[in-house]
């Protein structure tokens, strides 16, 4: 392979990897402060990805548009699910946990599969087969908007837990559960919120990949694994962690695609995600500890 | 002996157990073919959740990565089967023990890494989808096209044990067997030394360790007992479905399918698999009928998906069963029908 194909396959890992690292924040976020593992991860964005459908065949929304949308009414979801039937569970063992958001997973695909049906749906876009020429490099324009989509919305909300006061209270709910409610602050209202968050966050990877995927139903399981895998590579509750390792496997399903086999690159990311797992559990980025 | 394996249960208790196995018994004297094939397949998920249950409930350590050991026993005696023509029992001992060797080596490197918790959940996962794929790309075992094996006509009436070709009886009293086996060796594991070492890790790793029990070696004792088990539900599936298809075996689903019915009875409970599996495959059956039957009164249109109707209310349900009987539903049957003796200090029995 020539270097120029090579850097061509690079970025667009790249490119894609920025996309997983926004769709795995959503996960890490909820994992880093409310210590649920979100089995529904996949579901939330698979939702999103046809609320995004259903505004462009409506209106003619650009998905890219749509976000704001999308991700408002995926935060409202998110915090009511954590208010209502989450918190309820909190106290359970990690197992009852998985059940429930297993569950709430099952309805979720079969809702969206009672109302879209099974069969995979896109958007045309005009720019869908335009590209950027880079000296050598052909950058897809979709590919290229995602990516830049994904990195500023996980530059706001990174910006937000840093330096927002709803950011750092939940910050501190996350590092000191007792203190934080010592001094005052709501918990339980937080926690909705941080799950409200991550929901939105989830949505609006949800738009961006609407870009790049034909969404169907069945799509879900697979983009909740692949955001354990990113959220586990990079560190889970990690927020440049899951970034990062968004990034890593973006890249390698890319380099596996071109070199190997397409339909064996997600057994390179579990493959990573096994050497991950037994020599550095707590992620590249992860605090040690567990 | 008989004191000392079903000490828990009071004389009703007993007499309803006893009860139950004979209806088992004399089932196919009357029931139809249907009823039959349900209760085969309910027998078969109360088998692979004892077996999921028993890592779980008895040692503390969450799966969800169990249709990889299932599968590992379904692949190898389909393929010595289909391939070789050697007999199930063959695959069973090839396959059995490829699974105990894998689930030696996840534990083995996960246990000994320390990795505990949604982690060591996370890595069983891994490690099913890892292998789905490698058996999508494997020729030998027919890849994403299937593995089938070979039925006649004349076969499906034989009866046929040595190997595993014949009528649906047939295939009703092998689970059935599997499945009080399994009650039985559950039984007999949690009143042996390891049984309770199990529960002492389970409970209290710290403590366990501190008065001399080797947590490393005993959560690895159950990883393989559970897997073994599990594979040998796996050449049971194997025989009656007579396909496999890697996405079908080693999905992510199957995994969570084999931790319904012991979660929703009762996890660590001996008869919480075979009751939770008793309520939840009959509750889908009649989810399917009382859907057909809308679409039939014209109440709810045709173009609706049953399945995925089916799986709404089905998730509803077991969210339902989380959030109100989180301990599980035989606990609370038990409790109401008085059943089990003292809970609280028989806890084996629950």
């Amino acid at each position: 392979m020539d270097t120029v194909t090579l850097l061509n396959v690079l970025v667009a890992g790249l490119l894609t990897g920025c996309v997983y690292g926004l769709s795995a924040l959503g996960l890490s976020v909820i994992f880093g402060v409310i210590r649920i593992v979100n089995f529904a991860h996949g579901e939330i964005l698979v939702v999103g990805m046809f609320m995004a459908l259903v505004l462009f065949r409506w209106i003619g929304l650009d998905p890219l548009l749509s976000i704001p949308v999308v991700a408002a009414v995926l935060f409202a979801f998110g915090y009511l699910l954590q208010a209502s039937v989450i918190q309820r569970v909190a106290h359970l063992p990690e197992h009852m946990q998985f059940l429930l958001l297993a569950a709430i997973a099952i309805a979720m695909v079969s809702g969206c599969l009672i109302v879209f049906g099974p069969d995979a749906q896109n958007v045309q876009l005009d720019y869908a087969l335009d590209s950027f020429a880079v000296g050598g490099l052909i950058i897809d324009k979709t590919r290229a908007y995602a990516a830049v989509a994904a990195v500023a919305l996980a530059a706001a909300l990174l910006a937000f837990f840093r330096f927002s006061g709803t950011g750092r209270a939940i910050r501190a709910c996350a590092d000191n559960y007792l203190g934080a409610q010592v001094v005052g602050l709501n918990v339980s209202r937080l926690y909705a919120f941080t799950f409200g968050i991550g929901s939105a966050c989830i949505g609006a990877a949800g738009c961006i990949i609407l870009l790049l995927v034909d969404v169907h139903p069945y799509l879900a399981p697979g983009y909740t694994l692949l955001a354990f895998v990113v959220v586990i590579i990079g560190g889970m509750g990690s927020l440049f962690g899951a970034l990062l390792g968004g990034i890593l496997i973006g890249v390698a399903e890319a380099l596996a695609a071109e070199m190997i086999q397409p339909s064996l690159k997600s057994a390179f990311s579990f493959a990573l995600l096994i050497l991950v797992l037994l020599f550095r559990p707590q992620g590249l980025l992860g605090k040690a500890g567990r | 002996m008989i004191d000392r394996l079903f000490g828990d249960l009071t004389r009703a208790g007993l007499a309803a157990l006893a009860a139950f196995v004979l209806l088992l018994l004399v089932l196919p004297g009357f029931a139809t073919g249907y009823i039959l094939s349900v209760t085969t397949i309910i027998l078969y998920l109360a088998f692979v959740g004892q077996a999921w249950n028993l890592m779980l409930g008895f040692a503390g350590l969450l799966s969800i990565g169990h249709a990889l050991f299932m599968g590992i026993g379904a692949y190898a005696s389909a393929y010595l089967f289909a391939r070789h023509g050697l007999p199930p029992i063959v695959g069973l001992i090839v396959g059995g023990g490829l699974a105990v060797a894998v689930g030696a080596a996840i534990s083995a490197l996960a246990f000994r890494f320390a990795i505990g918790g949604v982690y060591f959940a996370l890595l069983t996962i891994a490690f099913a989808e890892f292998t789905r794929i490698m058996v999508d790309h494997a020729r030998f075992l027919g890849g994403t096209e299937g593995l089938f094996l070979p039925v006649s006509a004349e076969s499906r009436q034989g009866f046929d044990l040595f190997h595993l070709r014949g009528r649906p009886e047939m295939f009703y009293y092998v689970i059935m067997l599997l499945c009080l086996g399994a009650h039985a060796l559950c039984r007999w594991l949690l009143t042996s030394r390891a049984g309770y070492y199990w529960r002492a890790v389970r409970d209290n790793p710290q403590a366990a360790e501190a008065l001399g029990v080797n947590i490393f070696r005993y959560r690895m004792y159950a990883v393989m007992v559970s897997s073994g088990m599990a594979a040998t539900a796996g050449v049971f599936y194997a025989f009656f479905y007579n396909n496999l298809f890697p996405e079908q075996i080693f999905s992510v689903e199957r995994s969570i399918e084999m931790t319904l019915a012991p979660i929703v009875g009762g996890v660590g409970t001996l008869f919480g698999p075979i009751f939770g599996a008793f309520v939840l495959t009959p509750l889908g059956e009649v989810l399917t009928w009382a859907i057909e039957w809308l679409q039939h009164e014209e109440i709810i249109g045709k173009q609706v998906k049953v399945d995925g109707v089916k799986l709404l209310f089905w998730g509803i349900a077991v969210a339902a069963i989380v959030l109100l009987q989180p301990r599980g539903l035989w606990p609370w049957a038990c409790k109401r029908l008085g059943l089990i003796r003292a809970p609280e200090d028989r806890e084996e029995g629950r």
